[in-house]
Formats: structure tokens, C-alpha cells, sequence
């Protein structure tokens, strides 16, 4: 171990570290001001209100700042209900794939269909048969994160050394016991990898499937519509703040989620 | 026994032979002669094309080429594998599992992951796991084969104080020669593809031995005459 470095030089290396970040901050809203106070004339700056109007409307004025944050929970229900049953799903049908191979050739050029699909194809569908409001949301959300899921369960079950099969075979383990105590634990790494892709999916799932299934309570992806609609910027960058913050704390979390499951014995990144 | 692989590759020519416990057999010969193929068919891992494979009670220690310990488990947990395949109540698995560890000398290692550890280590944990069964018979397939020197010196002396002290035969899959004399009772040398048996050595020096011996004027002769077997060929 190093010895505790001086207060003085973590300083300088945290500034180091923090510095550039900030710096393109900077030029980032000094080109943002620039535009919107000098390029637009002052009629066409809805287009694109400067930072502190932004700051002012969209995030200081509570009514408005509730709205978003009230869309911003039903999205996190949406999305979160809808990966949830991806993850049920996705590795209940990774897991019987690989148990035996017929299941696999039968089933996964369908899995690979789910992925092609364009979602917005399958929109009217599933608003016919489920209805316009949270249920079809979810499914959206369902359809979209399922396929990482599956492939990744899938890949890690079967990627078990050869090796490691024969000491199984060595002392007579029968099917069940290699899946939970050999193929199980050498998927965790891939399964936890498509956890994180999958939350990310799922969050942009949610918020497409608001644009489609417009009842019930509005979540983030309808308040993004609606601020469009009526040309309220200020309150869009508020919702897109608030979607990209979703993001980020999914994949962040699932990233800890992983470290904590595996961490132990498996390099995560 | 006869090996022939569905792709036609004449892999083992009619091998015979036989180990009883006390008894150390080493089989020697060029690489892709089939060595590793006897052994996967003496523990039926893999069929045997014409032949048989005779077995007494008791399960079979097997030790690979590389560890093959679960990342995921430590140690102890690893020692503890082939028991809990096994149906080895948990208490019985513990108490099984530090003798073994504590007879490889890794006492103090047991909640420590596989990356952790160094590859002579690994090879330790591999062996304490299959003691844990106590078997009569035991495989090791080049086990110190990707081991620098030293420690491979150092392992098997260590590997012949265990052989000592747990009375199993040993089957084992080398193409060291030093290695193959100074841990064996029997050598065998085999040949190229299909692989047979050229010729079999008795090992006269009685156990414990001594790592020195490598230096004894017998045993440099033996060498020779078991290296010369495998340059004729």
C-alpha cells in the first residue's frame, strides 16, 4: 500500500481529474448562451431558452418540477415492471434452451425475430389486444430488453470449460445439480452484463411506449411529447434531464448489483 | 485396451496394464500419443473402442492438466466439491476438507478465491479435492506440466510425502523423464500415434525419497536407458 498521500497533491489530482469535465461544461453553456441570446432573434428563442431559463422554469418552478417528476415514477414502474418480467421470462426460456437442443434450434430464430422487429411495427398490435394504457407500456418495455437476456443466460451456460464438465461427470451429477451448482454460477458474470443492458432497454422502452399508449397518468416519454406539442422547451429539458438521470442510475446500479454478486472472484468492468 | 476416434485417428494400440495401491505408475511418451486418452478411458469419461477397464470399489482421483477449480467457489468450498457431488452430509464435507487442505499445506489459504492463488497452489487444491474421497486409485494427467521447475521439483516431492502417507496407486501422464523416475515405482514408455507400449521400467528406489536422488549415478543411468527407449523410436 502507498502511503496517504498529502492533502495538497490529492487535490491536484482530483482538479486533474475533475478539470477538463468542467471545462467542456463551460464551453458547452458559453456556446448554449451564445446561441440563444445572439444567434436567435429574440422571437425564435423558445427554440432554445439560455440555461438559467431552463434552470428557472423547467426545474425551480415546483409545479412544473412535480409534473415531471410525478411522469418520472410511472416511467421507473414501467420500466422496472416490464424488466422484471423480461428477466423471469428471458432466462426461464435461456435456461430451458439449454437443457436440451431441440428447445434451442426450435426457439431462438424467434428470440433473434423479437430483436429484428421494429417495435413501432408491432405497436398498433399490441394497443388492439392490450389496450392503450400501462399494460401495453409494459409490454413494449418486455419486447425490447428481453433479448440480451436470454442470449447472455444462454451464452454462459453453455460456455462452461469442458474441463470443468468432466469433474461433473467424473462423480455422476446429474442434470439438475450441473445446471445449479456448475453452468448457474458460470453464467452469473453474463447474466448480470445483460441485467445492465437490458435496464437501459427497458427505460428506453418505457419512454417510446409513452409516445403510443396515451392513457393513464403521463409518464416521462408523454411529457416529452406533450412540452413538444405546446412548444414549452424549458420543461422538455426538464424531462430529458430526468429520462437521461434514469438511465444512468439503471446502468450505474445494475453495474453495483453485479460488483456485489460477483465481484468476489469475477473482474467486472 | 484400443482407442479409435470416430475421425478415424488411431489413438491408443492395445495398452495394457494394471495398478494396484502402493503401486506408482508413470506413463511417458511424446506429446499426441495418447496418454491423455488412456486415462479418460480408464475413468470412462471417454468409451473404450475394444477392451476393457477393470476397477475396484471406490471412486477415482483424477487430476488435470490445469486445476479446473470454480472461480466462484474458494478453497474450501472447492476442497468441498466432490464431496457435496458425492451426498456427503455438510459437517462430514468440512471436516474432510481442512484434513485435505491441511495435508497439501495450504492450512490458512481456505477462504481464498482460485485467482488468488498462485499455479502450484491451484495444483494443491486440485489434488486436496480429490483426497477428500480417499480414493484407492488416482489419475493425474501432466498435473505440474505448465509449473516452472522449481516448483514442479517441489510439488512432487510433496506429491510422493502424500503418496506415502495415503497409500493410493498412481496413475501418471508426464513427458518429464527426471519427473517420471523420481516419482514412480513403474515407468512406461509409450509411442508416437497409435500409441503402445515400448518398454516398462521397475523403479528400485525405495520411498520416502529424497529430492537429492535426482543426483545418484542409478538414477541418472535409469534416465538415460528410459530416454534412450523414447529416441530409438
Amino acid at each position: 500500500m502507498a502511503e496517504p498521500r498529502p492533502a495538497l497533491a490529492r487535490l491536484r489530482s482530483s482538479t486533474y481529474r475533475m478539470g477538463p469535465p468542467v471545462l467542456v461544461l463551460m464551453v458547452v453553456l458559453g456556446v448554449w448562451y451564445f446561441i440563444s441570446l445572439v444567434i436567435l432573434d429574440p422571437d425564435r428563442q423558445f427554440l432554445l431558452p439560455a440555461p438559467d431559463e431552463v434552470l428557472k422554469v423547467g426545474f425551480l418552478n415546483q409545479d412544473n418540477l412535480f409534473q415531471v417528476l410525478e411522469g418520472l415514477l410511472w416511467t421507473v414502474a414501467v420500466s422496472m415492471s416490464g424488466l422484471l418480467i423480461a428477466i423471469v421470462l428471458g432466462m426461464t426460456s435461456a435456461i430451458m434452451m439449454s437443457q436440451a437442443k431441440w428447445v434451442e434450434t426450435s426457439f431462438y430464430p424467434y428470440a433473434v425475430v423479437i430483436q429484428t422487429v421494429p417495435i413501432l411495427a408491432i405497436v398498433p398490435l399490441v394497443g388492439l389486444w392490450l389496450g392503450f394504457g400501462f399494460n401495453s407500456r409494459v409490454v413494449v418495455c418486455v419486447i425490447i430488453s428481453i433479448f440480451p437476456i436470454i442470449t447472455n443466460t444462454l451464452f454462459g451456460l453453455q460456455s462452461v470449460p469442458p474441463s470443468f464438465h468432466d469433474l461433473f461427470t467424473l462423480h455422476r451429477a446429474n442434470r439438475f445439480t450441473r445446471l445449479i451448482k456448475l453452468q448457474f454460477p458460470n453464467a452469473l458474470p453474463a447474466i448480470f452484463a445483460g441485467f445492465r443492458i437490458s435496464a437501459g432497454l427497458s427505460v428506453i422502452g418505457a419512454i417510446v411506449g409513452e409516445f403510443f399508449f396515451r392513457k393513464g397518468i403521463p409518464g416521462l416519454g408523454r411529457l416529452l411529447d406533450l412540452y413538444r406539442g405546446r412548444l414549452l422547451t424549458e420543461q422538455l429539458f426538464t424531462a430529458l434531464v430526468f429520462s437521461s438521470l434514469l438511465g444512468i442510475l439503471v446502468f450505474w446500479a445494475f453495474g453495483l448489483l453485479s460488483r456485489l454478486a460477483v465481484g468476489k472472484w469475477h473482474e467486472t468492468t | 485396451m484400443s482407442k479409435t476416434f470416430p475421425d478415424g485417428t488411431h489413438a491408443v494400440d492395445k495398452v495394457s496394464f494394471s495398478v494396484e495401491p502402493g503401486q506408482f505408475v508413470t506413463v511417458v511418451g511424446p506429446s499426441g500419443c495418447g496418454k491423455s486418452t488412456l486415462l479418460r478411458m480408464g475413468s470412462d469419461l471417454l468409451p473404450v473402442t475394444s477392451g476393457e477397464v477393470r476397477k475396484a470399489e471406490g471412486t477415482l482421483g483424477y487430476v488435470f492438466q490445469d486445476a479446473t477449480l470454480l472461480p466462484w467457489r474458494t478453497v474450501q468450498k472447492n476442497v468441498e466439491l466432490f464431496c457435496e457431488l458425492r451426498g456427503l452430509e455438510r459437517k462430514e464435507r468440512r471436516r474432510r476438507a481442512e484434513d485435505a487442505i491441511e495435508l497439501v499445506g495450504l492450512g490458512g489459504f481456505d477462504q481464498h478465491y482460485p485467482a488468488s492463488l498462485s499455479g502450484g497452489m491451484k495444483m494443491r487444491v486440485s489434488l486436496a479435492r480429490s483426497l477428500t474421497l480417499d480414493p484407492p486409485l488416482f489419475f493425474f494427467d501432466e498435473p505440474f506440466g505448465a509449473l516452472d521447475e522449481i516448483t514442479r521439483e517441489y510439488l512432487n516431492a510433496e506429491l510422493l510425502r502424500i503418496f506415502t502417507h495415503a497409500g493410493f496407486g498412481a496413475v501418471f501422464i508426464t513427458h518429464n523423464l527426471y519427473e517420471a523416475v523420481f516419482l514412480s515405482t513403474d515407468v512406461l514408455v509409450m509411442s508416437s500415434r497409435p500409441g503402445r507400449i515400448l518398454n516398462s521400467f521397475q523403479v528400485p528406489f525405495p520411498y520416502p525419497r529424497h529430492l537429492d536422488l535426482r543426483f545418484d549415478p542409478t538414477f541418472a543411468e535409469l534416465t538415460g536407458e528410459v530416454s534412450e527407449v523414447l529416441r530409438d523410436e
